[in-house]
């Protein structure tokens, strides 16, 4: 997942591609897994429109009010890897257009409300379900959401949880030694 | 070590699926002198190869070959193409098993007796009894180190499960531990006590979940009679002309197309694959398939009646953390019609991930309602509902000749329509999940509607009359005498356990058969 990171160089800067440039809330968790606060995206196939559009269409989608905007990016990111295939390059593009009309021009630039209303109208077209579906795996399936919503992961590195943690609630009762006996600590 | 057989050799029982079913069979077959040879479908890992990465586990164990689906059941919709969460790896679906086993009820064994004539389902007893099975589910216990049988401590309950606990027992619920696990709660057979990773799903990296992966395979490799050939697919059961089998087709790691002859086959590769491999071995001799002279291969499907309740604590829980399915209710499972439904069900923790949460809380959801469970993800509690569905002749896996596979195979179609009693069982369990999250202090709870099927069974089931079902009470199909089904396809009726037990005690029994009857000649 390490490779999931936006990154940039100078190079990309000078051939002028698309790109979606952003910067980490100051104290964010996402900040240590970051080398610098401040994230670019390099888009091939999509604009830089058409991935705001995007990332503004993922947070309407799955809105987390303090989940960084760097996450949603990855949205762009994967949905611009896979606009490769001509006929989902189309497909997005006839989306993200609609998108823009049903908010009266411009989508990422419209209220919530308007915003809101124009992802309801385009429920259960194929570009919705292209994106809706995308947005499980890009947005959930990485180091920063697993960071920001509290999951560690895989945990056999550090031995599991039977020295950290695995019975640490305290503000339940613990069970009788009959319903679940104490652990084998060798 | 290995032994290779000759492709020749017509003197090996040949297994298809390796498996709780098949993984057990071939060990307990190579102790007896038996010389088999296992084809898996899908590759050798081990628990040093498992990966603790939802999506990419997924990846590496389950079984992804296309397959299609129809019926008014959930899954149809929510997942179209992956009717069952099951395993193409050595080992099957004992890789990714939770690790629940619980003994049948007598009464389940006799459902038709004791449920009566319930109209749409296709209920039949057993042809044998708990009684005759307790031998064997005493010898599975002791091979599978189950907790809380044997000596085996029970496990240590993890948050989620303390969660539970308090919920069911404010509600006055009884039956409520940390159950019985084929999870090592101290070292036993040469295996690691449960670390409390909270990857039992992805495949244990300690190892102290049992899998036939590494203590039936390599048990039965050590005697020098298996043959066990990863990678390989079979295609098709061929027959003589004195209508018994005499040996699989099946295309090899290279992929090229190989014949292997065989005194016995035994099937067991899933309630999916094991009909569709019958009706795909049709041939002149048995036009509508194997063993289907009963046009009984395929029906009764039954995947248990399924849903999760997860639930939103104002207090941290962090479910992830430790045995996927910790505790379990059981005051449930009884038989007890003023609930409105015939069986039972239990109620046993569950956890996922962040990135299946997401991808199962309520699929095909967006919005608000959705993230606000994602946000408080750490103060999630998880159940898991399991029971008894009911038989139908109309739930079946059939052969989707539209859709072809890789080999040039029909894919199989999954068909299943809720029965009004799973649909009644449903409610009311989850009815009963959220009221022992309320019970434990949840400020918001939500029923999660079933995952992809990981309890697959009947399509070949038992039945003391040859005209009602495939197999007799052995597993040897009524109409092939060298034939058997080995797996959870055998299954009358579905009881509402978690079916590995009793496959495993089921393969143990059959082995004792099947080695008898080679010994007699009878086979």
């Amino acid at each position: 997942m390490s490779d999931q990171q936006p990154a940039m160089s100078r190079r990309d800067l000078l051939r002028g591609t698309a790109m979606l440039i952003g910067t980490i809330a100051a104290g964010s968790v996402l900040a240590e897994l970051a080398p610098t606060r401040v994230w670019a995206l390099e888009l091939s196939h999509l604009s830089a429109q058409e991935g705001t559009t995007i990332v503004a269409f993922g947070k309407v989608l799955y809105p987390h009010r303090t989940l960084d905007t760097a996450v949603y990016a990855l949205l762009a990111k994967d949905l611009d890897a896979k606009a490769a295939d001509p006929a989902v390059a189309a497909q997005l593009a006839a989306g993200i257009a609609a998108l823009d009309s049903a908010a009266g021009g411009n989508f990422a630039a419209a209220n919530d409300d308007a915003k809101l209303r124009a992802v309801k109208s385009l429920a259960g077209t194929p570009f919705f379900a292209t994106v809706r579906g995308q947005c499980i795996t890009s947005l959930y399936n990485n180091e920063m959401a697993f960071a920001h919503f509290g999951y560690p992961g895989s945990s056999w590195q550090k031995g599991g949880y039977i020295r950290r943690g695995f019975d640490d609630l305290t503000w339940l009762p613990n069970p009788p030694q009959t319903a679940s006996p104490a652990p084998y600590l060798n | 070590m290995a032994a290779p057989f000759d492709l020749n050799d017509d003197s090996v029982v040949v297994i298809v699926g390796s498996g709780a079913g098949g993984g057990t069979l071939a060990n307990e077959l190579t102790q007896k002198g038996v010389n088999v040879v296992l084809l898996e479908a899908g590759k050798r890992e081990s628990s040093l190869t498992f990966v603790q990465d939802e999506w990419a586990s997924f990846g590496q164990l389950a079984w992804l070959d296309n397959r299609t689906t129809s019926g008014s059941w959930q899954v149809a919709k929510d997942f179209p193409n992956l009717p069952a969460w099951i395993c193409k790896t050595v080992g099957g679906t004992t890789t990714h098993w939770a690790g629940a086993s619980l003994r049948f009820q007598p009464h389940e064994f006799a459902a038709r007796t004791t449920y009566g004539d319930i109209a749409g389902a296709s209920l039949m007893d057993w042809p044998i009894t708990l009684a005759e099975l307790e031998p064997y589910y005493d010898r599975a216990e002791a091979k599978m180190g189950v907790t809380r049988t044997n000596g085996n401590p029970g496990l240590p309950g993890n948050n989620n499960f303390k969660v539970l606990y308090t919920g069911a027992t404010k509600l006055g619920y009884e039956r409520v531990s940390t159950g019985h696990m084929a999870i090592n709660s101290e070292p036993r057979d040469k295996r690691s006590s449960c670390l409390q990773m909270g990857f039992c799903f992805q495949g244990c990296k300690s190892g102290a979940k049992w899998s036939t992966l590494y203590t039936e395979i390599p048990r039965a490799e050590a005697t020098g009679r298996l043959d066990l050939r990863p990678q390989s697919f079979v295609l098709n059961i061929e027959t003589n002309a004195k209508g018994k089998v005499s040996g699989v087709v099946y295309v090899d790691a290279d992929g090229k197309q190989q014949r292997q002859k065989a005194r016995v086959v035994a099937v067991a590769a899933t309630s999916i694959e094991t009909p569709r491999l019958l009706l795909n071995s049709a041939n002149g001799k048995f036009p509508d398939g194997l063993a289907n002279s009963s046009g009984q291969v395929g029906r009764n499907y039954m995947r248990h009646m399924t849903g999760s309740v997860y639930a939103i604590f104002g207090h941290e829980v962090h479910m992830f953390r430790g045995t996927t399915m910790a505790g379990i209710v059981q005051d449930e499972a009884r038989h007890d019609t003023s609930r409105g439904f015939a069986g039972g069900y239990e109620m046993e923790t569950i956890s996922l991930g962040l990135p299946f949460f997401a991808a199962f809380l309520d699929p095909g959801a967006w919005g608000s309602d959705f993230t606000h469970f994602v946000d408080n993800y750490t103060s999630v509690a998880g159940m898991w509902l399991v029971g008894e569905d009911l038989p139908r002749e109309t739930n079946r896996v059939t052969l989707n000749t539209d859709v072809k596979d890789q080999h040039g195979l029909p894919v199989p179609n999954v068909h299943y329509d809720d029965s009004p009693n799973d649909i009644a069982m449903r409610n009311h369990a989850f009815e009963r999940g959220e009221a022992i999250y309320l019970a434990a202090g949840a400020t918001k709870t939500f029923r999660t509607p079933p995952y992809p099927s990981t309890h697959n069974m009947g399509t070949s089931r038992m039945s003391a009359d040859p005209a009602k079902g495939v197999v007799n009470a052995h597993g040897q199909t009524h109409d092939v005498p060298n034939l058997f089904v080995s797996d959870g396809s055998q299954y009358t009726t579905s009881a509402a356990e978690n079916p590995t037990l009793t496959i495993v005690t089921l393969a143990i029994r059959q082995a004792d058969f099947i080695a008898d009857a080679m010994s007699k000649q009878l086979v």
